[in-house]
């Protein structure tokens, strides 16, 4: 699945509750609002916090020696900070005990 | 930044209503959950990729008492970032 048909369930799933004239432009627009808003706030280094859903955030890594497993090359990491998603307790729950 | 805070956000870029923001987000949840819940994924270009990893079962210990448990194979959802998205927040 990608972007288009979680559009196409938004725009389906809206007109459904009555709003008629929301078109699939207003669909992309809205699911890429969405997306941006969770990456902007990530990027500030804020937390965006979905109950029953999870949590997006920046989490910083420690500069740590690692090892390259195909020479056994000792490598130096640098200290980075990635995007991540903490699953929601609920999900977590939903996919495991289904 | 709490759900309401995200509502609010979403609806004023979106130059939507409030309203309507919190069931478009309730959509995007919705839908990332059913997606996960069937063992597909769903790859959203420039932000990543929601998917389910599966986890071996493997031999524990309770920490209390140090004895050995077994813990069962398990499934549980994961997102990974997209290089794009990883560059931006370095």
């Amino acid at each position: 699945m990608n972007k288009i048909d979680i559009i196409n369930k938004l725009q389906e799933t809206i007109q459904a509750a009555g709003n008629k004239n929301f078109n699939q432009k207003l669909a992309k627009t809205t699911v890429d609002t969405i997306i941006d808003s969770i990456k902007d706030a990530i990027t500030k280094g804020e937390r965006v916090e979905i109950r029953g859903f999870g949590s997006f955030s920046l989490r910083k890594y420690k500069a740590y020696k690692g090892r390259n497993p195909k020479s056994g090359e000792v490598v130096y990491v640098e200290p980075k900070k990635l995007p991540y998603f903490k699953v929601g307790k609920e999900l977590k729950d939903m996919i495991w005990k289904g | 930044m709490t759900k309401a805070d995200f509502i609010a956000k979403v609806a004023a870029k979106a130059k939507i209503s409030k309203a309507m923001s919190e069931k478009a987000i309730n959509c995007f949840v919705d839908v990332v959950k059913d997606v996960l819940k069937k063992g597909d994924r769903l790859s959203l270009v420039g932000f990543g990729t929601f998917g389910v990893a599966r986890r071996k079962a493997r031999n524990g210990r309770n920490p209390q008492t140090g004895k050995p448990i077994k813990i069962p194979a398990k499934k549980v959802p994961k997102f990974s970032a997209s290089p794009s998205f990883r560059k931006l927040v370095k």
